[in-house]
């Protein structure tokens, strides 16, 4: 079996340092196994948030060799063998321990999108909605909240204080999804001009690569929030957007 | 008042689990106005609910308006070997079809029909194309829709909190204790009423579709404070988990891939289930492939391909293929959906399925067929809750989703936990709330349970030089896989009882370095007690039940037992030691009866 060092950073707020681990890996191991490889054998302590891995929960964040991802889908067979695969935690939140960073920003930011407003059902109590009209929103819903788009967006990456006012990649796709909602009713858009801070984003498509959901997030998402900001000037053409439900915009 | 010496947030009702089930309870509770807390042993929207594939089930007859929740309340019954609580069973069929549309009111996205109304699919056991779903990810599509719901109500949430200890203030519960995973500090939580909706088990098995939090925690505080458990041998092994490569084995394949048409094939490429349709189902099954076949297409005049029998059928049946011989290169079968649907339609009906396989084992499921075979998956059994309220035996404690046992007897139908968990979640969050408003008066915490609570977790940091929690972890998983599997006997479930013992002899030397901040060596040596109370659980109940039924199959009992059919094993803690007593299941009413008389 192949064997690989891995360094991972040990330490938290106050100071670290990298760490070397000499671990083995199995036929069709992801990182995210050979990282419990190190836990259970060699560093007991050794602090990683995870859930399913499966690359359905986006738990296991980390930067691999400086490229942010999830542990549990990154294959071993992508590394050489003897190679030394550095591990971070994800930079743009602060440290708690080793490679587990303190993500709650991004639940505050949950917090302020204003929520679904729903519009009146039909006459029979339920609601009629078409695939087409909501195919756009559910590539929006396939969101694991993994974060990476967000550590990876240059917007807050190096820049605390614009976290004040940018909700980031990931809300803004939460925020299209619920303009794009057949069954909503309420503008959004002062609140992601202003409180979200879309303006900011210009558009160079980092969080897109990052996604493992490989959701378009600027092209689908971002571009067209930008876009209904701009034709917001005009409350005709918002009424008829919101008439015409939740028509895929163009890509 | 030794509360003041830790952190201690006092609410009405405390909600101990933030998956589907938690947080429907919370968003009732809520709005019910008492104060709520909800406390994720993850970050929220973490829960193992998001891991759920395949749908909903709920007979709202948008596919076949022949359903209705009587068709669902039989196959239920009849899916969980009639070892299922009736009422549970009823309450669930009646009421899952408008959690789905209130799903829908609160943002979720299902799957659409032509005509604009939500989707539902075929799955085992299932007499109609009854599950809601969103592709192959409807448990994602669940728990944000509950999320996003639930961070609007006024509930306050506590991520990243583990609770280890119920207080009790003599017979009722009075609260809980745990720690914070960030910085390891403990915190006491009071509360009126709790809800348990703290999920599953999984993790005794070395195979398994769950995370590491399905350590059977609720089901552990439920037994210490005083409550009673059923079922627990009757665990679910689900047919289809990945099996290759090894460090993926046991990652969950949906049912789903047999529902859009996939076929479970042995090496020599026949499609064995037709061998193993059991009497119990013979007159519902087709018996040739072409019937099969045709069944997705017209079920009306067909009868059901034999390839979604319920699972506990269908993992038995895969098990006895790879004894016999026939199974595919690294011990499972194949699940082949590639020959049988164009690669357009699997990749639009099943896009997780076609991402998993990709990334993780090189497969083109559209081009070639999937190896799968059986994986622990999912507590059939679990707290003893009333039917209508959720309440345990302990006054104020509560239960709901998958700690909780009844509904789904001796083997769970697929699609039947999730809308399980919006059932039970909101029934459990209403009379929790009911419950608090009716006590009046105040609870009091006891002092001296706080400090046994705290001197318990500290243990093991106290024994730096002690044995390693991971390795009895390890060794746990193994002799629960070797010995309390899919096929169990006398004598092997007898050591895997000695065994735990001696395991739970290690755990009071378990011993972990590198302090109290986010350490997963000394949460794993926590995690070590409820793991060994709920493995000991379901051997010494699959001891009892001497018989083979749903989930639970005896080598040396290999029939069922019309005796054992009509009880429950019931599993207590009393003066310390676990006890198990055999009693009767709630009699079934007559017009419920003749549901099952009439279609003979």
């Amino acid at each position: 079996m192949p064997t690989f060092t891995v360094r991972v950073f040990r330490g938290t707020a106050k100071g670290g340092d990298f760490q070397d681990y000499r671990v083995e890996s199995d036929e069709g191991m992801v990182l995210l196994d050979v990282v419990h490889r190190v836990q259970a054998t060699q560093a007991n302590d050794l602090a990683v948030r995870w859930n399913c891995k499966a690359g359905k929960c986006g738990s296991c964040s980390a930067e691999v060799n400086g490229k942010p991802r999830l542990m549990c889908m990154t294959r071993m067979n992508l590394f050489q063998p003897d190679e030394t695969i550095t591990i971070a935690p994800i930079r743009t939140f602060p440290l708690i321990r080793d490679l587990v960073t303190d993500v709650s920003y991004n639940y505050e930011k949950a917090k302020q999108i204003p929520p679904l407003r729903l519009k009146p059902p039909e006459p029979d109590g339920t609601y009629r909605m078409m695939q087409d009209d909501i195919d756009r929103a559910q590539e929006f819903h396939k969101c694991i909240e993994c974060f990476l788009c967000q550590t990876v967006c240059h917007v807050v990456r190096d820049h605390e204080e614009n976290k004040k006012a940018f909700a980031g990649p990931r809300y803004f796709i939460k925020i299209a999804g619920l303009e794009m909602h057949p069954l909503d009713t309420l503008n959004r858009t002062p609140f992601y001009r202003d409180a979200a801070g879309v303006g900011l984003c210009n558009i160079t498509k980092c969080c897109t690569e990052v996604c493992p959901e490989h959701i378009h997030i600027t092209d689908n998402g971002i571009i067209p929030l930008k876009e209904r900001m701009a034709d917001e000037v005009d409350p005709i053409v918002w009424l008829l957007r919101k008439f015409r439900g939740g028509r895929k915009e163009p890509a | 008042m030794a509360t003041t010496q830790y952190e201690t947030h006092e609410h009405d009702v405390i909600i101990i689990g933030a998956g589907g089930a938690g947080l429907r309870a919370a968003v009732e509770a809520a709005a019910q106005g008492v104060s709520v807390g909800l406390i994720c042993k993850s970050l929220l929207g973490k829960a193992h609910t998001v891991m759920a594939e395949g749908g909903i089930a709920a007979a709202m007859g948008n596919v076949y308006p022949e359903d209705n929740w009587r068709v669902h309340f039989r196959d239920t019954m009849r899916g969980g070997k009639m070892l299922n609580n009736w009422r549970m069973a009823q309450i669930h069929a009646q009421e899952s079809p408008e959690r789905v549309l209130e799903l829908e009111r609160w943002g979720a996205l299902f799957d659409r029909t032509k005509d604009g109304r939500i989707l539902q699919r075929d799955f085992g056991g299932h007499r109609y194309a009854r599950l809601a779903h969103v592709g192959d990810r409807t448990g994602l599509e669940m728990i944000r829709t509950l999320q996003y719901h639930a961070i609007h109500q006024t509930i306050d949430v506590y991520m990243e909190c583990t609770i280890t200890r119920l207080l009790k203030d003599g017979e009722r519960v009075c609260g809980a204790f745990g720690y914070w995973r960030n910085t390891g500090k403990f915190v006491v939580f009071k509360a009126k009423a709790i809800v348990l909706a703290t999920g599953g088990m999984g993790k005794c098995w070395k195979f398994c579709t769950n995370s590491w939090e399905g350590t059977g925690d609720g089901v552990t505080l439920a037994l210490d404070a005083g409550a009673e458990l059923i079922d627990m041998e009757c665990y679910q092994f689900h047919p289809t988990g990945m099996v290759w490569p090894v460090s993926v084995r046991g990652i969950l394949v949906t049912e789903g891939v047999r529902g859009d048409g996939g076929t479970l094939k042995n090496s020599k490429g026949e499609r064995f289930m037709f061998k193993y349709i059991p009497e119990f189902f013979k007159a519902e099954t087709a018996d040739t492939e072409a019937e099969a076949d045709r069944w997705y297409e017209d079920k009306k005049n067909n009868r059901r391909t034999p390839d979604l029998l319920p699972r506990d059928e269908v993992a038995r049946a895969i098990n006895s293929e790879v004894k016999a011989g026939r199974g595919s290169p690294h011990g499972g079968v194949f699940l082949d959906i590639a020959s049988r649907r164009p690669a357009d339609y699997i990749r639009k009906r099943l896009p997780s399925m076609c991402h998993q396989f990709k990334e993780l084992a090189d497969v083109d499921i559209t081009k070639e067929p999937m190896e799968v075979g059986p994986t622990a998956h999912y507590m059939n059994g679990g707290v003893r809750v009333d039917a209508d309220t959720a309440g345990t035996a302990v006054p104020g404690l509560f239960a709901a989703g998958e700690v909780a046992g009844g509904l789904h007897g001796a083997n769970r139908l697929g699609g039947n936990s999730l809308s399980d968990l919006v059932v039970f979640g909101r029934r459990a969050g209403l009379y929790a709330a009911l419950y608090v408003k009716n006590l009046g008066g105040t609870v009091t915490v006891d002092a001296g349970q706080l400090e046994a609570c705290a001197r318990e977790a500290l243990a093991p940091l106290e024994r730096p030089g002690g044995e390693n929690p991971y390795a009895i972890q390890t060794e746990l998983q193994e002799t629960m896989q070797a010995l309390v599997g899919i096929i169990r006997t006398e004598s092997e479930l007898r050591e895997a009882v000695v065994r735990i013992e001696q395991y739970k002899q290690r755990l009071q030397k378990v011993g972990v370095t590198g302090g109290r901040e986010y350490n997963p060596g000394w949460h794993t040596a926590l995690d070590l007690y409820a793991l060994l109370t709920v493995s000991e659980a379901v051997a010494r109940a699959a001891l009892d039940r001497k018989e083979s039924r749903g989930g639970h199959t005896r080598d040396d009992h290999p029939k069922p037992d019309p005796k054992l059919g009509a009880v429950n094993v019931v599993v207590r803690r009393r003066q310390g030691e676990m006890a198990t007593a055999l009693e009767a299941i709630p009699a079934m009413p007559a017009d419920l009866k003749g549901l099952f008389e009439e279609k003979k």
